[in-house]
């Protein structure tokens, strides 16, 4: 199990340790039967979230080993919509890992937040819609849904909202996050150009009283610039990363789409 | 001793008993083809080297020489693909020094599958060997196991079935070389775009009875993409806790320096930089 959380891309499992190292084996003649249901289908998804804007994105490519599986499978999913189309929807799920469970998942949480909109009369909060999206993960602790989920809209006051989720249910709100199998490869570069992370204002002081770089809120298109870097990025060096980017912008009136090639080798 | 040292066996045995992993080889994911026409053969294979789910290098060379006339593309671990070539490279050069004759396909491939076959696998090369001799024009595949196979045309790596499905639609008897080189590419390019363990460019070589020729970047399909933003960082961005100085006068005094010509420098692609 510990395999399915390591996000270490060069070891594949978990590092390893002696306290962890397998005792002996079974009994003489014991016969160990596997169930494995779950596959591993690649990708990579990112989120950014901005002052009155949010930008959700992932690539459309779908692997299982060395093989692609389809050039055009989305993992952007519009949320809790009146209608099959999603027309008027206001949240953004997106999810990445083994994409049969991402699917159930998705269909799961749309379900649950198109019933509150029945019995409420209004339709959810990102914060609620958040909490619940939790609540459906922990659910199933042990036997989870193998996907790493981003969550992404407006909160109350308009602000760009990014939550992040691990397979079972443990979630934050953030202001950027890469997932995926490219998540270690963007993470960092998101770290240092959105919230300018290492990075100093030059000459304003010596050693340890240098000024770290004012943080200021990225526009929605340096957002957008950085996405797509991100992803060129990540499609040079990972080889389940590629074939189109899929990218919505959330914004008060309502949800924009753009479908944007990428390298397909 | 020659050969391989194994005086870290009995200790990674005894590490492996107490349940720690064996190291693992790099296998490169790869499409390598060969196909003969009139008058020579083609061989040609991807440039995409993998670690794992990471691409280690966009531009390798997975074409080998092995003398003039002969030529060996590469799948498998990489190290024992370039280690094994060079080997047999060496031991066919002083064959045909000693004997006064040019090497032959048929040698060379012998070579290969013996020196695989001691080694039962473990060493982890899988070879298309091409070339033409005082005999004719020859293609071979070397399994890692020792087996070979003589063919009209080839392919293998992970991108093998891409490859050869290529083969199997297009191939027909009597190619002239042109016909025979943009089959190869093609079947190079289904592994590139359909094999996830292969990417990048096509390097193809051309071997006829008077000269060989390598295409390196065949075809380039997969230029990088420009950046769309400059990530130049002011200077003094990178925090400096504290600095010394050492002027390159003053460097002799640390390590040995030796001053190299500008054909001395050694070769290598360049380095992508940020503008």
């Amino acid at each position: 199990m510990a395999a399915m959380f390591s996000q270490n891309p060069l070891m594949n499992g978990p590092n390893y340790s002696f306290n962890d190292a397998p005792r002996t084996a079974a009994p003489e003649g014991a016969r160990q039967h596997r169930f494995d249901p779950y596959t591993d289908n690649g990708g990579s998804t990112l989120a950014i979230a901005g002052a009155d804007f949010a930008i959700m994105a992932g690539d459309t490519r779908l692997t299982s080993g060395y093989s692609i599986n389809s050039r055009y499978h989305p993992k952007l999913f519009k949320i809790g919509g009146t209608t099959a189309d999603q027309k008027d929807a206001t949240i953004v799920l997106s999810v990445v890992g083994f994409a049969a469970d991402g699917e159930a998942l998705k269909e799961r949480l749309d379900a649950i937040c198109k019933m509150y909109r029945y019995r409420h009369g209004k339709p959810m909060s990102v914060k609620a819609c958040a909490q619940r999206l939790s609540t459906i993960l922990y659910q199933k602790r042990f036997f989870p849904y193998y996907v790493y989920a981003i969550l992404g809209g407006l909160d109350e006051e308009g602000k760009g909202a990014v939550y992040s989720y691990d397979p079972v249910g443990s979630y934050e709100r953030e202001q950027c996050r890469a997932g995926g199998a490219a998540a270690s490869l963007i993470m960092p570069f998101l770290d240092n150009q959105v919230n300018f992370k290492n990075q100093y204002e030059p000459g304003s002081g010596v050693g340890h009283a240098l000024q770290e770089r004012e943080r200021k809120p990225l526009t929605r298109s340096e957002g957008e610039i950085l996405v797509k870097d991100a992803f060129d990025g990540a499609v040079e060096r990972h080889i389940e990363v590629g074939d189109g980017l899929q990218m919505m912008v959330i914004t008060k009136d309502g949800i924009e789409e753009v479908l944007l090639p990428l390298k397909k080798d | 001793m020659p050969g391989f040292d194994f005086s870290n066996y009995n200790r990674n045995a005894a590490l492996h008993a107490r349940g720690v992993p064996l190291p693992k080889a790099t296998s490169t994911g790869t499409t390598i083809v060969g196909c003969i026409f009139d008058g020579g053969v083609v061989i040609a294979a991807d440039t995409r080297a993998t670690s794992g789910p990471i691409v280690a290098d966009k531009n390798c060379e997975k074409l080998h020489f092995i003398s003039p006339n002969i030529w060996c593309a590469g799948a498998g671990t990489a190290a024992d693909t370039e280690f094994t070539t060079a080997l047999i490279s060496s031991q066919l050069e002083l064959h045909s020094l000693s004997t006064g004759r040019k090497p032959r396909v048929v040698t060379c491939m012998t070579l290969l599958k013996q020196h695989l076959f001691r080694y039962q696998g473990h060493i982890g090369a899988y070879l298309v060997v091409a070339g033409v001799d005082p005999t004719g024009t020859h293609l071979f595949t070397v399994h890692a196991h020792g087996s070979t196979d003589k063919l009209p045309y080839v392919t293998m790596g992970s991108g093998s079935l891409a490859a050869m499905s290529v083969f199997e639609t297009q191939w027909k008897p009597q190619l002239t070389k042109e016909e025979a080189m943009k089959l190869c590419s093609q079947a190079i390019e289904a592994g590139i775009w359909n094999d996830l363990g292969s990417g990048s460019n096509v390097d193809l070589a051309v071997i006829t009875a008077d000269k060989t020729t390598l295409h390196r970047g065949f075809v380039k399909p997969n230029e990088r993409t420009q950046k769309l933003k400059s990530y130049v960082f002011r200077r003094g961005t990178t925090a400096v806790l504290n600095e010394k100085v050492i002027k390159k006068e003053e460097i002799g005094n640390y390590v040995s320096v030796e001053e190299l010509a500008e054909e001395q420098l050694p070769g290598g692609d360049k380095m992508e930089l940020d503008t």
